[in-house]
């Protein structure tokens, strides 16, 4: 038996189509295990080697990598219930509570909603490693901002997908947030010296139609238009924005040496 | 929220354990966890004491006690008391459970750490051994590792989904509002700072300075030491101020915004009944009542009414703003700051400076409103400039 198998196997990773993929044996010694990275795209993120003080779990408590594997189950969950769900008040409710009845694995909410909660602790932890190991200081100085920016897009991209279940949990946060929007100086109606933001002749230039509310929700409260604008970018603008500034991040951490441990 | 209020309606009531001992305790902790109390006198003495004690509470079993006591408390209280058991398994609320668990894990893998690093360096021995610094390669010790983490957070966020429900509430009814409306939980620290500062503060200002703060932090920080490994002693300044900022003005200010904050934004402690009708009076005052008619409300100072022109009547606040914001600083430079000033230069200074007195805005003005009931410092609502 075991014979047979070795004998497929062996033909298996002797033949044309294996080796076009991979081009190297099984990583069993120290030259196939460094092809292995360095000729797969995805692993090549990685160097080929690293010190051992910097991927100790005691060390990075593998947080980065925890949000950035929350990060993709959410991309495809989320793409799996783009394919049921309809983001206009008429079908939105509907839609979430057809999911769970009639598609088969009816947890496909569940683990796009509790991963984007625990993205979001990930992401906060993640954080509180990076300053409590120092790892910000010189030369990560510019990867910590781009993190920032993620950390600010994470939570949007939390805040934006609570709106799409269209229920009473859902369009009351989304007002209770929104209605910040109102209050920013000189942009929003009830902000700050907005009166004097106006075109020459005592225009008025910022009204409850052209306020920062309601560029963000395309009315002046939580209607069909919010939805859609928070469904656009729930599912397009910020996934992309996070996408990109995730490789710029990973590309960082390599060129700033890896990463940090002591000198 | 619909469904963890109708629970709540029920008014306590079928808990496991009863009995006056037990009330008696249950109003203690009630009493005691207004902000006014459990901040001054709970949390900032835990902050201090995890700061300065980080050798002894992190040794592996007085942790683990720590964990057992923590735990007792806030599992333990789900069998004394019902609301306080809506509350916490309410579904939106359980990530707040998993946060305060894993936040205070992760702050004892760091402590820890610290502690014996910087025993190690005290001692005059080097961070690292041999072990640690020589390279090992990425297939197969670091790609592993990383399967391995994938296995088991998958594993993880399958449990979790199959065991607990996502919530799913009442059809939107734009005209009518829960009570209370609650943002998500994790921007609740801001909508907490909602009582003490409008939401061009709470909701603009503090958000932007925050996120403006985070970036230029590197640039702040212009201690070299601590860099790529856990320690407290080399870096105490600019630790204590990024921890304050975190666990005291944002993960505290999320318990109270999610656990203890009911109707009308009203405080309930832990242990209470979420009562829609009760009416809390609102006595705040400004700081320019206090100032034109100090006699009235304090005892002392002028008995005037206020004055009719805005900016006049508002001369103090404003004065005491321009102050805080402008004076300071320069006077953190030549006093305390000088050697920091020197190093930075002032530009740096400066931005840094103004990001940490907005900071301390807020801690003065819970302070102000729990002694003073003090509402503004500077009411000008024809500006809709009240701070
Ligand atoms: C979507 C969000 C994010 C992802 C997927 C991500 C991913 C990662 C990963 C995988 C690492 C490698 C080391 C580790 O796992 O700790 C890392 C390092 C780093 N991250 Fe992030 N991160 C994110 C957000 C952030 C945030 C919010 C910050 C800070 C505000 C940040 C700052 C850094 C820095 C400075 C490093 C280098 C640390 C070192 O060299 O020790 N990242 N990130």
């Amino acid at each position: 038996m075991s014979q047979l198998i070795r004998s497929v196997l062996d033909s298996i990773f002797a033949s044309q189509a294996w080796n076009s993929i991979f081009r190297h044996g099984i990583p069993r010694d120290r030259r196939t295990r460094v092809m292995a990275v360095m000729s797969n795209l995805f692993l090549h993120l990685h160097p080929v080697a690293v010190r051992k003080s910097g991927i100790r779990l005691s060390f990075t408590w593998c947080m980065g990598g925890l949000t950035f594997f929350l990060f993709l189950a959410e991309a495809i969950t989320g793409v799996l219930l783009m394919f049921y769900y309809r983001p206009v008040p008429e079908y939105a409710f509907s839609d979430i509570i057809a999911l769970r009845s009639h598609v088969t694995l009816g947890v496909l909410r569940e683990i796009h909603r509790w991963g984007a909660h625990a993205m979001i602790i990930a992401i906060w932890l993640h954080m509180m490693r990076v300053f409590l190991t120092g790892s910000y200081k010189p030369p990560r100085e510019f990867n910590w901002g781009v993190g920032v920016i993620l950390l600010v897009v994470t939570m949007l991209l939390s805040f934006t997908g609570y709106l799409l279940p269209w229920d009473q949990l859902a369009i009351w946060a989304i007002t209770v947030g929104s209605n910040m929007g109102k209050a920013t100086p000189f942009f929003g109606m009830q902000g700050p010296f907005t009166d004097m933001v106006m075109l020459p002749g005592g225009v008025p230039l910022v009204t409850t139609k052209s306020d920062a509310a309601y560029i963000l929700l395309a009315g002046t409260s939580v209607g069909e238009n919010a939805l859609m604008r928070f469904y656009v970018l729930h599912c397009i603008a910020l996934p992309l924005a996070a996408a990109t500034l995730i490789a710029v991040h990973f590309w960082r951490i390599r060129k700033d040496g890896g990463i940090s441990g002591p000198l | 929220m619909a469904a963890g209020i109708s629970t709540l309606a029920s008014g306590g009531g079928g808990e496991l354990l009863t009995g006056p001992a037990i009330d008696a305790f249950k109003d203690a902790v009630n009493a005691m966890s207004v902000p006014e109390v459990s901040l001054p006198f709970f949390f900032m003495p835990v902050f201090i004491l995890m700061l300065v004690g980080y050798r002894q509470w992190t040794k592996p079993l007085v942790a683990g006690a720590l964990l057992v006591v923590f735990c007792v408390g806030y599992f333990g209280s789900m069998l004394i008391d019902r609301d306080y058991l809506a509350i916490l398994v309410k579904p939106d609320n359980v990530p707040i459970t998993i946060m305060l668990l894993s936040v205070s894990g992760c702050l004892w893998l760091a402590f820890r750490q610290a502690a014996l690093n910087d025993a190690k360096t005290k001692a005059g021995l080097p961070i690292t051994d041999e072990a640690a610094d020589t390279k090992v390669l990425v297939w197969p010790d670091l790609v592993y590792t990383e399967l391995i983490c994938i296995v088991i957070a998958s594993a993880a966020l399958l449990i979790w989904s199959i065991g607990l429900p996502a919530p799913l509430e009442s059809p939107a009814n734009p005209a009518g509002p829960p009570n209370p409306s609650k943002a998500p939980w994790y921007f609740l620290g801001l909508q907490e700072m909602l009582v003490y500062f409008d939401p061009w503060m709470a909701g603009v200002i503090l958000p932007g300075m925050i996120v403006s703060g985070l970036i230029c932090m590197p640039y702040f920080d212009t201690n070299p030491k601590g860099n790529g490994y856990y320690t407290l002693a080399e870096r105490k300044f600019g630790i204590t101020v990024w921890l304050f900022g975190f666990l005291i003005l944002w993960v505290v200010l999320i318990v109270f915004g999610t656990f203890l904050r009911g109707p009308n934004w009203n405080f309930f402690g832990p242990y209470e009944y979420w009562d829609s009708h009760l009416q809390v009076p609102l006595t705040n005052i400004n700081l320019s009542d206090y100032f034109w008619n100090g006699k009235e409300l304090i005892g002392f100072g002028m008995n005037k009414a206020l004055p009719a022109n805005a900016m006049v009547r508002e001369l103090p606040g404003i004065l005491f703003v321009a102050f805080w914001v402008l004076l300071l600083p320069p006077m953190l430079a030549r006093t305390v700051m000088r050697k920091r000033f020197a190093t930075m230069g002032a530009a740096r200074f400066y931005i840094m400076a103004i990001h940490l007195v907005v900071m301390g805005l807020l801690p003065v003005k819970m302070v102000l409103r729990w002694l003073l009931t003090l509402k503004y410092f500077v009411y000008l609502p024809e500006y809709n400039l009240n701070l």
